[in-house]
């Protein structure tokens, strides 16, 4: 479970979280989401320990972050699994080696060993036949599926995405929304995902943390943000007349 | 930097093939350019001073004496230095560099690996065989002086040689290599430095890249003056 109370950042004058408070729990996929702007990429930086943060506490399982010594730090981030918006894959490796590097990096794993590993993983993304191909010849979907693999190669805790959805076509974003919400109820790992794709938020919003202006603004799961009656969220979610039908059908429904 | 550069080192394994790979990149992949540039400029020298003694009481032989001195204690460890700085430093940078726009170094560093010690502590290590590609070009230098010399009639064989021998110190081969060492440390760490912390897109990896030669070739410069005065001064 990670735990965050009254996370508050800062970039000169710039104050970018005001104080944010929340939780998430494990095998349970969590959305941040909010307007471009609104603080989502700087709250999962700073998640990360990428942005050090002036005010608050992030807890890992009852472990606050900034208590912890730099080798602690390096270690817990060892748990962490991670999906750059870009993918971040290493464009100097092939898919296949780039899913590899994690475990080379901690594990004593012999190398048919490895193998075996980055196979099963690279199977559960549906890239069986991709070993060999350098990120640069997969298209955006493949590579975000790679990013996937290499993320959860090496059993992590604790799972982030930032925008896996974004530049990818409707068909290929439902794929990896439903791989990830598999692989969080899977292996039971805490993910959190940031995202202003409100299909994933429709689809795999287990529970959704709204950001705006750097305030947390509303909390709650798919279920109940169609009932919300807060403005500022129904502002932003159903700005789109489609989803406007979708929840006054789901009301409708539901009723 | 430097002192983060030597914290949680990585793992043997993977370090031992980093550094294969950027001896492979930036050493060996430089020789050519390196063997090339030196080969000819030797021969330029050894020209210019041929044409520059024409008085009959000065004997040939000093042509080969000056092209010597000329390419040991200067040409191959330092105008090779400023063109690596050119070459491999802006190498160093775009590529780091790309890795920082594109957050693959946020990938290491979230995967808990400690990133500067994975990037430039190899690329360091590496640039230890540098005074290796100056050996090559000290020699090909000099051999490129012999043939503009002997091909372009300006001495004889015998006389060139005798020139290249004449009055060796040891020492002035020690000094190159105390400055091809200097600045190999700072071709891999000041390039390593303009790549890692730099701030923006596409845009920047290039403005990264031209200010790094800049300031490469600058501590290069201001480098050589200073041990030159200590070791020879």
């Amino acid at each position: 479970m990670i735990e965050v109370k009254g996370l508050h950042k800062s970039f000169g004058d710039a104050h970018i979280l005001k104080g944010i408070s929340t939780s998430f729990e494990k095998g349970k996929t969590s959305l941040v989401i909010g307007q471009s702007g609104s603080g989502k990429t700087v709250f999962i930086k700073c998640l990360l320990g990428l942005f050090p943060y002036e005010e608050g506490s992030i807890e890992y399982d009852g472990k606050i972050f900034s208590n912890l010594s730099e080798d602690q730090k390096r270690n817990l981030r060892a748990e962490i699994g991670m999906v750059f918006q870009g993918s971040a894959l290493f464009d100097s490796m092939t898919i296949a080696e780039n899913v590899m590097f994690p475990l080379r990096m901690f594990t004593k794993m012999s190398k048919s060993e490895m193998q075996d590993r980055v196979d099963f993983v690279l199977k559960r993304v549906n890239l069986d036949d991709a070993h060999h191909k350098m990120p640069s010849e997969a298209s955006g979907g493949m590579q975000k599926r790679v990013a996937i693999a290499r993320a959860i190669v090496n059993n992590p805790k604790y799972l982030f995405c930032d925008e896996p959805n974004s530049g990818l076509d409707p068909k290929t974003a439902i794929v990896i929304d439903n791989l990830i919400q598999e692989i969080t109820d899977e292996y039971q790992i805490v993910t959190v995902i940031n995202s202003h794709d409100m299909n994933s938020v429709m689809e795999i919003g287990e529970k959704i943390v709204f950001l705006k202006d750097g305030h947390k603004a509303w909390e709650g799961s798919k279920e109940t943000i169609f009932k919300t009656d807060n403005e500022v969220v129904t502002d932003f979610v159903y700005s789109s007349e489609l989803f406007k039908k979708v929840r006054k059908m789901y009301i409708e429904e539901n009723e | 930097m430097i002192r983060e550069m030597f914290r949680k080192p990585t793992k043997w394994s993977v370090m031992k093939d980093l550094i294969f790979k950027d001896i492979d990149d930036l050493i060996i992949r430089s020789l050519g350019i390196v063997a090339f540039i030196a080969f000819f400029v030797g021969g330029v020298v050894t020209i210019q001073t041929a044409l520059n003694i024409s008085n009959p009481l000065i004997p040939k032989y000093l042509v080969g004496f000056a092209t010597r001195q000329s390419i040991i204690l200067e040409f191959a460890p330092t105008f090779i230095s400023i063109i690596m700085a050119g070459k491999v430093g802006s190498f160093i940078t775009s590529s780091i560099g790309t890795m920082r726009v594109t957050e693959q170094i946020d990938a290491l560093e979230v995967m808990g690996i400690n990133s500067l010690n994975y990037l430039v502590f190899p690329k360091t290590i590496a640039l230890l065989l540098y005074p290796f590609a100056i050996a090559i070009a000290m020699f090909l230098g000099i051999i490129g002086g012999m043939a503009a010399c002997v091909y372009g009639g300006f001495t004889t064989l015998e006389d060139y040689i005798q020139g290249v021998q004449m009055d060796f110190d040891g020492f002035h081969i020690t000094y190159a290599f105390i400055k091809t060492f200097v600045f190999a440390f700072l071709l891999a760490t000041i390039p390593s430095f303009h790549g890692y912390y730099m701030k923006g897109g596409a845009l920047e990896v290039g403005k990264a890249s031209t200010t790094s030669f800049v300031w490469t070739s600058v501590m290069i410069i201001l480098l050589n003056y200073i041990l030159t005065d200590m070791l020879l001064g």
